[in-house]
């Protein structure tokens, strides 16, 4: 038992510092990125902060005081050497540091992204499972063309169409904003329910999808016949056996989900004025607010790197065949 | 005292599929003694696996055994409750299949996989099925069998995943053994150590087994007694001595012909038989071989052969070997 488990966190620990060492360039690159392609939107902030009636001396004087009339390289170094001094800079819109914004407005942003993700697991896993398993019957043709109206479906419109019948039309859910403890659990969970369930179809229905496909692959293999043939219950067969080894693309999607959650999270957020991550990122391109934007990106980007970090170690705990150093399955 | 441990009655499975009805087992009998081993050869398509898996109802969704009996040690396996039938497979009766590394979960470990089977049959606490699961794996000829319970299928070699899956086959004391092709995907050397235990087994714990193979060779070394089948049908089924001392159906020659021989001289071509096995959709209303057939005549596309006793305990079917006329082998076909 000892010396496998041993050789196992060894390679936990090694895929770990793999990544860490692999974030460095990684950040470097987005942070490049970033800075060069929020300058070349068109608009200038210092004209946007002061508005449509100020005068083009004053926008000059704006934008020394901003530091925008410094050459680009300039900028850039300066804002490196911030960073690498855990300094994102500060907002220009909101005038406060950004990673207190970022920082103020996560938790809201996880509230709504982690509850969805979380449904959409416990909802989409489960009907992709029944759908393979009756596979061409009734129920698997009904969820199945749910789920493609689900995946099809844009965000935005989406969002739009909750509001306008939940919450315009029939009344039953608040239309803008998080609620809060104070008027009771009921007051929050009123409020999230729309933009979880916005945020939640597109995963469901994926992750739905996945799963059949993969359980199908899977319960058609000679090991699963075996199971079986040594008179295995069917449902361990199938919730235990087959279902661990669907799993590898299933966690690729649900990886891709949740990173993909943050900028779904920007539509979402925007339509119900949910004041998260998503809000923040809106505002800031408005406004130009080059610091902000960067910074928000780069906390994404972070957050990207980090959740394919646990898809990879999760790949190391349910599949014994994946080995990091050797390049993949042998 | 009761020595049959299995009896099928024409035992008829069809597949039924969008293009037509495949009859891959039409009308198969035969019955095995305890102890005993019984080979069933022939070609891919034959239906042998077919049979075998038919005997413990593990057929795919399209499959159904449309008519027949399957007794197996007085239980009626076409009729039996799903529960009585899934605590039967895997106890009872045990089923070796063709390839060792697919026929494991190669996401659970070795040891996981086999007290799962020990404790699913038998009332056993972890610490007891853990125990019985490292003897079986001794058993079976397993170096180091602690370790190997913590091993993956993938990291052992095919003879040892195929001594991992006797050994599960045997963890709960089976009176039957299916072996489905259990030496094909083996190396020869290997094969030679897997069907060792295979008898093994048989001598030392009286286990019956039933082997589905496409080699005659195998037949030779292991069995008691054999069926030859070909496009779902019994063609020939007799003691192993009398099939070895006596052949009698043309497809059982080809079959021996298509066998390759150290001793047979350099030169000498391998004969394959001609042909293709036959749609099993279009079969019935002739003898299934008969396209195929050096000794084909007018009859043979025209009326299924009965399988005949043509001496004592030799069942053929075949126009030509029906007891009076005695074909023989490698006679010119006088119609052509």
């Amino acid at each position: 038992m000892a010396d496998i488990d041993n050789e196992q966190v060894i390679q936990v620990l090694k895929t770990i510092l793999k990544r860490l060492v692999q974030l460095v360039p990684i950040l470097f690159v987005v942070i490049t990125l970033t800075f060069v392609l929020t300058r070349m939107i068109p608009g200038n902030p210092a004209a946007i902060l002061l508005g449509p009636q100020a005068s083009p001396a004053d926008i000059a004087r704006m934008q020394e005081e901003l530091g925008l009339n410094k050459p680009m390289l300039e900028q850039y170094v300066n804002y490196l050497t911030g960073i690498s001094q855990g300094d994102f800079g500060k907002s220009i819109s909101y005038n406060r540091p950004v990673l207190s914004l970022i920082l103020e407005r996560l938790p809201a942003t996880l509230q709504i992204t982690l509850t969805s993700m979380v449904l959409a697991v416990f909802i989409g896993v489960p009907i992709g499972v029944f759908s393979a398993v009756k596979q061409y019957s009734a129920f698997d043709y009904i969820f199945m063309i749910l789920a493609l109206v689900g995946v099809s479906m844009p965000i935005f419109w989406l969002g739009l169409m909750l509001v306008l019948v939940f919450s315009v039309k029939l009344g039953w859910f608040a239309v803008l904003g998080m609620g809060s403890l104070q008027n009771g659990f009921w007051d929050v969970v009123q409020h999230m329910v729309l933009p979880v369930v916005c945020l939640t179809t597109i995963p469901t229905a994926t992750f739905a999808r996945i799963t059949r496909s993969s359980m199908l692959e899977v319960v058609n293999k000679e090991s699963i016949k075996a199971l079986r043939a040594r008179g295995i219950r069917e449902s361990l067969v199938i919730w235990k056996h087959a279902l661990k080894n669907a799993l590898p693309p299933l966690i690729t999607v649900i990886g891709m989900q949740l990173a993909s959650a943050f900028s779904g999270a920007i539509l979402t957020e925007t339509i119900f004025s949910w004041p998260g991550m998503g809000m923040l990122i809106y505002s800031a391109v408005f406004n130009r607010d080059y610091a902000l934007i960067q910074g928000a990106v780069l906390f994404i980007a972070i957050i990207f790197v980090f959740v394919n970090l646990i898809v990879d170690l999760i790949y190391l705990v349910i599949n014994p065949r994946v080995n990091y150093e050797g390049g993949g399955t042998p | 005292m009761n020595d049959q441990i299995l009896q099928v009655n024409n035992l008829k499975t069809y597949f039924f599929t969008a293009s037509g009805t495949a009859k891959a087992v039409d009308g198969v009998s035969f019955t095995m003694n305890r102890g005993q081993i019984m080979g069933i050869v022939g070609e891919s398509g034959s239906g042998k696996s077919v049979t075998a898996s038919s005997l413990i109802r593990l057929l795919p969704k399209t499959g159904s055994i449309v008519d027949g009996e399957v007794i197996f040690d007085g239980h009626d396996m076409r009729r039996i409750a799903n529960r009585e039938l899934l605590k039967l497979r895997g106890s009872e009766i045990s089923m070796i299949f063709q390839d060792p590394m697919t026929s494991l979960d190669p996401v659970f470990k070795i040891g996981d996989q086999m007290i799962e089977l020990i404790r699913t049959h038998k009332n056993l606490s972890q610490q007891e099925a853990y125990r019985t699961a490292v003897e079986m794996l001794h058993l079976v000829g397993i170096p180091e069998p602690e370790s190997r319970m913590n091993a993956y299928p993938h990291e052992l070699s095919g003879g040892m995943c195929q001594r991992v899956i006797i050994a599960m086959a045997i963890s709960c004391q089976p009176k039957f053994i299916i072996a489905d092709e259990p030496t094909t995907a083996l190396d020869v050397t290997v094969q030679a150590q897997i069907l060792g235990l295979l008898k093994k087994l048989r001598d030392e714990m009286g286990v019956s087994i039933l082997m589905i193979t496409h080699n005659l060779g195998i037949v030779w070394e292991m069995c008691d007694t054999v069926m030859v089948m070909y496009g779902g049908t019994t063609v020939e089924y007799t003691e192993m001595a009398q099939l070895y001392a006596n052949p009698l159906h043309p497809y059982t020659w080809g079959l021996l012909d298509s066998m390759p021989r150290l001793s047979a001289p350099p030169v000498e071509e391998l004969k394959a038989i001609p042909g293709t096995p036959p749609d099993l959709r279009l079969t019935g209303g002739c003898c299934a071989f008969y396209n195929r057939c050096p000794y084909m005549r007018e009859i043979c596309a025209k009326e299924v052969p009965p399988l005949v006793e043509v001496e004592p305990g030799h069942l053929v079917a075949c126009h030509r070997q029906n007891g009076d006329k005695t074909l023989v082998r490698g006679e010119v076909n006088q119609d052509d």
